[in-house]
């Protein structure tokens, strides 16, 4: 059954990008009626609709063989007036993996310039900064790394937040500050779509979907509240940053045992960064202290240590449309002689420092319409690899056909990357934009 | 040597010119090629302080399939003739719409320019690798030279004829193996200095590219190309620019930087 349904999207697929570039072909298309009611109102109207199947490359005993199977239609209104924007974007799609529909709204905003030295944007948006590619330290807004890992575009890798954003300006130094009423975080890995390792059932062992992790939520209106900012000025072109947060872990970064469940502590973030070019590319540098605000001496194993994050990284083009970029990556717990104490015998440790490095390869060809590009995570402390190949064609300038895979492999069952080996895949997808 | 060279030609393009235009026109001299260069360089490039356009790009290859791109470009002088700031909002097609592009683009030849990408989607501001210029514009027939300018220093210039309309410069690298042609050719407008057409051959002589001028409008005083087409003799694709809403002197703020990125200013955007 399963697999029958498979060929089916596998023909649906490509026989709709067949149809669709067969028309894309064709002048632009009329406007259509939706499009002019909008344009009535002074909004404007795009989006785009997309399928999207994969499937596990290897049988996974927790977890259904696929990996994503989903319709999607985004639309994307978006208005501008004297004084200031509106913008609303949503995502209805039908997900045959958990057999449900959902509604994801992933910005709903409203942005103003009120004087030359303020911008102000509240309501639901996404929020990034950072020098980082794929790896985050300073940048503590919600990332949703189940959509990443099962081949959804990386735009979803961000998940908006519920924010207050003002953003003060002058010649010597800008400020951005945001606030988050209610605390958003990361949608991580659960047991739902992914399975990992769970070091505490039966005294670790692969788990998926017959144990999910329960988690203790912080939902405490402007109690459990974010505060996040960064202080930043550009030095002939070298950008040079400061960053602060008051928050919580994003991903469960403790255990509460009583409860038998996960849990955010708190945790306050304070780091600086540099970007500019550096020979004929582009270097960076980022460093951040994790202060774990619950266990400063360290001594608690159920919840993490306090860290120093650093970040080396390079880009520059080394070929004809043909771009490479590495990175540099370590973690460091700062008490790792007390968490070690502390640690129950049998029970395997962490390392004190988590070693990664990136690589990513892109290259355009066709005109620029086809991009081949390859990013890979190696962490030689972990010994594990996660690799992430994508070609993407743009058949038309409104149809693309995307082809991806998600690849974990390593040494030990538990480290961080290797734990999602069962979760290997491979997808298709076309993408119809408006 | 070239400036010998350049003597005789001056000499041969003043006697042509007088039996071209009779002798009682002998007053309109022939400037000499630096100057030439100098002038259509500022026309095509600098015209007033600031400036604004919107552009539509047609790009068509050789089994007839056309791609469009259309964004606003704003520009402003830090120095005529030397460094500029750009700013581009895309609004076509629909997966680079309100993508923003932002450079600061630095004369000289050992300076890189600087170049930022921000993406709305993610909301993340990109620092993009200076690049090998002589790469393709958005997917187009342009390079990113023909749209921001190849620095004057990168050749040396030549005059090699004087017709009745146009001035023909010949342009040889300094650095032939930095790009892919041998040399090119522009006809520059004798009246309004605006390069009509460039010529490029490659490595055995051959033409393959051609980058015509079809339009040129006064818009404020100042001649404009408003239609251009770039023709890839090797590949059969042709790249049609179109630029209408053509502003100059707009009185623009400092909007090359970070804030205008993440949010275009107004004259982006309408």
């Amino acid at each position: 059954m399963i697999v029958s349904r498979g060929v089916m999207t596998v023909v649906l697929v490509f026989g709709a990008a067949w149809a669709a570039g067969a028309g894309a072909q064709e002048q632009e298309p009329k406007e259509d009626p939706v499009t002019a009611f909008f344009e009535k109102l002074d909004t404007e109207y795009h989006g785009f609709y997309e399928m999207r199947g994969g499937y596990r490359l290897q049988n996974d005993p927790y977890e259904k063989d696929m990996s994503i199977m989903e319709a999607r239609y985004q639309f994307d209104l978006f208005s501008f007036r004297d004084w200031g924007d509106v913008k609303v974007k949503g995502d209805f799609y039908g997900d045959l993996v958990e057999e449900q529909g959902v509604f994801d709204l992933r910005e709903a905003n409203i942005f103003t310039r009120p004087t030359d030295t303020m911008d102000l944007k509240f309501g639901r948006q996404v929020l990034t900064w950072g020098t980082g590619d794929l790896l985050f330290i300073n940048d503590l807004f919600p990332k949703d790394w189940q959509s990443f890992f099962i081949g959804r575009d990386v735009e979803y890798l961000k998940a908006p937040s519920d924010a207050v954003k003002v953003s003060l300006f002058s010649d010597e130094i800008n400020l951005d500050v945001t606030y988050t009423p209610e605390f958003d975080s990361d949608r991580f890995i659960s047991g739902e779509r992914l399975s990992y390792w769970n070091p505490l059932a039966d005294g670790g062992r692969f788990a998926g979907e017959d144990r999910t992790l329960s988690v203790e939520r912080r939902r405490e209106f402007f109690e459990e509240d974010e505060v996040a900012l960064r202080l930043y000025r550009n030095i002939s072109n070298y950008e040079l940053a400061f960053y602060g947060y008051w928050g919580y872990w994003k991903s469960p970064g403790g255990f509460n045992e009583t409860m038998s469940a996960a849990v955010f502590p708190e945790l306050y973030v304070y780091g600086t960064s540099l970007r500019g070019t550096v020979g004929k590319g582009i270097g960076n540098v980022e460093i951040g202290y994790y202060d774990s605000v619950d266990d400063r001496s360290g001594d608690d194993f159920l919840i993490n240590n306090s860290e120093m994050r650093y970040l080396l990284g390079y880009t520059r083009e080394i070929g004809m449309d043909f771009t490479a970029g590495v990175q540099y990556y370590v973690e460091q717990m700062l008490d790792y002689g007390s968490y070690e104490n502390a640690l129950p015998a049998g029970m395997p440790a962490r390392d004190e420092f988590r070693h990664v490095t990136t690589l990513r390869l892109t290259k355009l060809l066709m005109n620029q319409n086809l991009t081949l590009s390859l990013f890979t995570y190696y962490s030689p402390s972990d010994e594990d690899v996660y690799m992430r190949p994508i070609a993407n064609y743009k058949a038309s300038d409104r149809l693309s056909l995307e082809l991806g895979s998600n690849i974990f492999f390593g040494d030990d069952d538990h480290t961080f990357f290797n734990q999602f080996q069962n979760n290997t895949n491979l997808y298709t997808a076309v993408r119809y934009s408006f | 040597m070239l400036r010998t060279m350049n003597v005789n030609l001056l000499l041969l393009s003043f006697v042509l010119s007088l039996a071209v235009a009779g002798p009682g026109q002998a007053a309109q001299e022939t400037p000499d090629v630096q100057t030439i260069v100098n002038k259509a360089n500022i026309v095509a490039y600098y015209q007033g302080d600031d400036g604004k356009a919107r552009v539509k790009m047609t790009i068509t290859n050789k089994q007839g399939q056309k791609r469009q791109r259309e964004f606003v470009i704003l520009r402003k002088d830090v120095k005529d003739g030397g460094d500029q700031n750009y700013f581009v909002y895309f609004q076509r097609p629909p997966d680079v719409r309100r993508m923003t592009y932002l450079v600061h683009k630095h004369a000289d030849v050992n300076k890189d320019d600087d170049r930022w990408l921000y993406m709305p989607a993610l909301d993340v501001v990109n620092r993009i690798a200076a690049g090998d210029k002589r790469t393709s514009f958005v997917g187009s027939d342009f390079l990113y030279e023909d749209v921001s300018g190849r620095s004057l220093d990168e050749d040396t210039h030549e005059l090699i004829e004087t017709t009745d309309a146009v001035f023909i410069v010949k342009n040889v690298p300094k650095k032939p193996e930095t790009v892919e042609f041998s040399y090119y050719n522009v006809a520059i407008d004798r009246k309004t200095f605006v390069p009509m057409k460039m010529e490029f051959f490659d490595k055995e002589g051959k033409l393959y590219r051609v980058i015509e001028s079809t339009k040129v409008e006064t818009i404020q005083d100042f001649p404009t190309v408003t239609q251009s087409v770039v023709r890839d003799l090797k590949t059969g694709s042709k790249t049609e620019m179109e630029f209408s809403d053509v502003k100059y002197n707009i009185k623009l703020k400092d909007v090359f930087q970070e804030r205008y990125l993440r949010r275009p200013p107004r004259e982006a955007m309408r």
